[in-house]
């Protein structure tokens, strides 16, 4: 059984790829096993009626199977009146979470406006996500160019919002283990695993991060969904600590919410 | 069968070259990947000296020197000293077990003294691999472009070369040397982005496509996950796994009277 916390629906902005068709996608994840995928939407990254691309989303989901696909609204707190599409997610969705893409949308985590969500996203009792990454820069698109979110500035805030679940997507990777252990302390801060490469990567991981912490996550369809799903292979973890990262730590998430 | 063109010592845990071959091993066969290329020792270097990519190349000889019925070496080489690296290719390839060139970011690859080096390659059948990215954010001073590349195979159509990375950018990449047919592509070493191996299928031929991890810097599975999950055929994927390196491959290993 695995639960997937990093997908997400509609076009890539300058590329297609293979599963980017919800019907298609949801085959391919109902095919290796995965049994609720938390989907955001790539629109998110560039729209700015996200009210729009949120209602486009869970349509999407509950149209072609709203048991496996569990929408994640896109916030961009740029935009004026942030605090509606929130509001619209929660109230006219029923969505467990939102999804932030920094990186495209112009602040960062030192921005007033974030702690507002904390604030916000914690009174509602839904969890955050926060895409450190959609796309290695080194790759992007001269004209897409973006940088990694910095995490900082979340580690001072953690404690004012103790019961918060915040899942940092696309982070893991060999440069910030030492933040990422202080966030993990600091809060409720869970990783996927979809950028965490190195010989039997998980292994190493669980030395820096408590498997508590850990998620499968594939950045499917941007990703091969099997790189995701073979790193599982690749490292020899004890059943618990496997399940743990495959579907335990998803399910308290939200049945914790 | 699943042969993986490009890993690395460096990353590895272990005190010597033997124990991070061991370990290397280990997770080579949760994966069941039977063959192993390696290149460079640890720790990385950019512009290694002759003496130093000596160093690097005795770490591998070391490492595959207990395990020649999995691994292969390439020799690592810095063009900024011809007749060193000349000595050096002789020393490793001519004279020892290993069956391949690798060059990576000292000098980019257009260079005088890239042709001797590949020159002498394909008198010894061996094949080339040059590192190529084509880095949004900026190359490196030496770092080779796919241009760079095609500049060099263009010159060499007997030669055996891998295009390292597709590039990085891979669309640009494959773009780049599609027309030489003497010309493959490295699947490894960037992110296990969707739709890489299929342009490379649709544009290259599954015959010019080769898996490889750059282990331990990536992991077995991100680069393997680019193969399996890709929409092509069967026949396709085990081309790309390991078909296609090992055909590659197969005249320096019956010069050398290796029998697989």
């Amino acid at each position: 059984m695995i639960i997937d916390v990093n997908v997400s629906l509609s076009r890539w902005p300058n590329r297609r790829l293979p599963l980017d068709e919800t019907p298609k996608l949801a085959a391919a994840l109902k095919q290796n096993g995965v049994s609720q995928a938390w989907a955001g939407t790539f629109d998110g990254l560039l729209h700015n009626d996200l009210a729009a691309a949120n209602k486009w989303l869970v349509d999407q989901c509950r149209s072609v199977d709203e048991k496996l696909l569990l929408p994640i609204g896109a916030i961009n707190l740029s935009l004026p009146a942030w605090e509606e599409d929130v509001r619209r997610c929660y109230e006219l969705h029923g969505m467990k979470g939102v999804r932030l893409l920094p990186g495209y949308h112009d602040y960062t985590l030192e921005d007033p406006r974030f702690r507002q969500l904390l604030s916000l996203l914690a009174e509602k009792h839904m969890l955050l996500q926060i895409a450190v990454r959609q796309e290695d820069p080194r790759t992007q698109h001269r004209l897409l160019m973006t940088k990694d979110v910095d995490l900082k500035p979340l580690l001072t805030l953690l404690s004012d919002f103790p019961n918060l679940p915040v899942i940092l997507l696309n982070a893991v990777s060999s440069s910030a283990v030492e933040l990422h252990g202080q966030l993990a302390a600091a809060g409720k801060v869970y990783f996927d695993i979809a950028t965490l490469e190195g010989l039997a990567g998980l292994e190493r991981q669980v030395q820096s991060l408590p498997s508590e912490r850990l998620l499968f996550g594939s950045h499917s369809p941007f990703f091969a969904f099997d790189s995701a799903k073979l790193k599982l292979q690749e490292s020899e973890l004890p059943a618990p600590r496997r399940e743990q990262i495959t579907h335990l730590n998803a399910v308290k998430i939200l049945s914790d919410l | 069968m699943i042969w993986d063109l490009h890993c690395h010592l460096n990353g590895i845990p272990g005190r010597t070259p033997d124990e991070k071959m061991a370990r290397l091993i280990e997770v080579a066969d949760r994966m069941q990947i039977e063959r192993l290329v390696l290149f460079m020792g640890a720790p990385f270097l950019i512009a290694p000296t002759p003496e130093q990519f000596r160093e690097q190349n005795d770490q591998v000889l070391q490492a595959i020197s207990h395990w020649h019925h999995r691994a292969f070496g390439f020799v690592y080489l810095n063009p900024e000293y011809e007749q060193e690296s000349l000595q050096e290719l002789d020393r490793c390839v001519k004279d020892g077990p290993m069956t391949g060139i690798k060059l990576w970011v000292a000098k980019r690859c257009d260079i005088a003294s890239v042709d001797a080096i590949v020159r002498r390659a394909i008198e010894l059948k061996a094949i080339i691999y040059q590192h190529t990215w084509l880095k949004t954010t900026g190359n490196l001073e030496g770092e080779s472009t796919p241009a760079d590349l095609h500049a060099l195979a263009s010159r060499h159509p007997e030669a055996s070369i891998i295009c390292g990375h597709t590039g990085g950018n891979w669309e640009l990449g494959i773009r780049t040397i599609r027309d030489l047919p003497h010309v493959s592509v490295d699947l490894g070493g960037g992110d296990p982005t969707a739709g890489l191996v299929e342009m490379a299928v649709r544009e290259l031929g599954a015959s010019r496509v080769l898996y490889g991890s750059d282990v331990a810097g990536r992991s077995f599975a991100s680069q393997l996950g680019k193969v399996t999950a890709a929409e092509i055929t069967p026949e396709e994927k085990q081309m790309i796994l390991g078909q296609n390196l090992r055909r590659l491959m197969s005249p320096i290993l019956q010069a050398k009277g290796v029998r697989l």
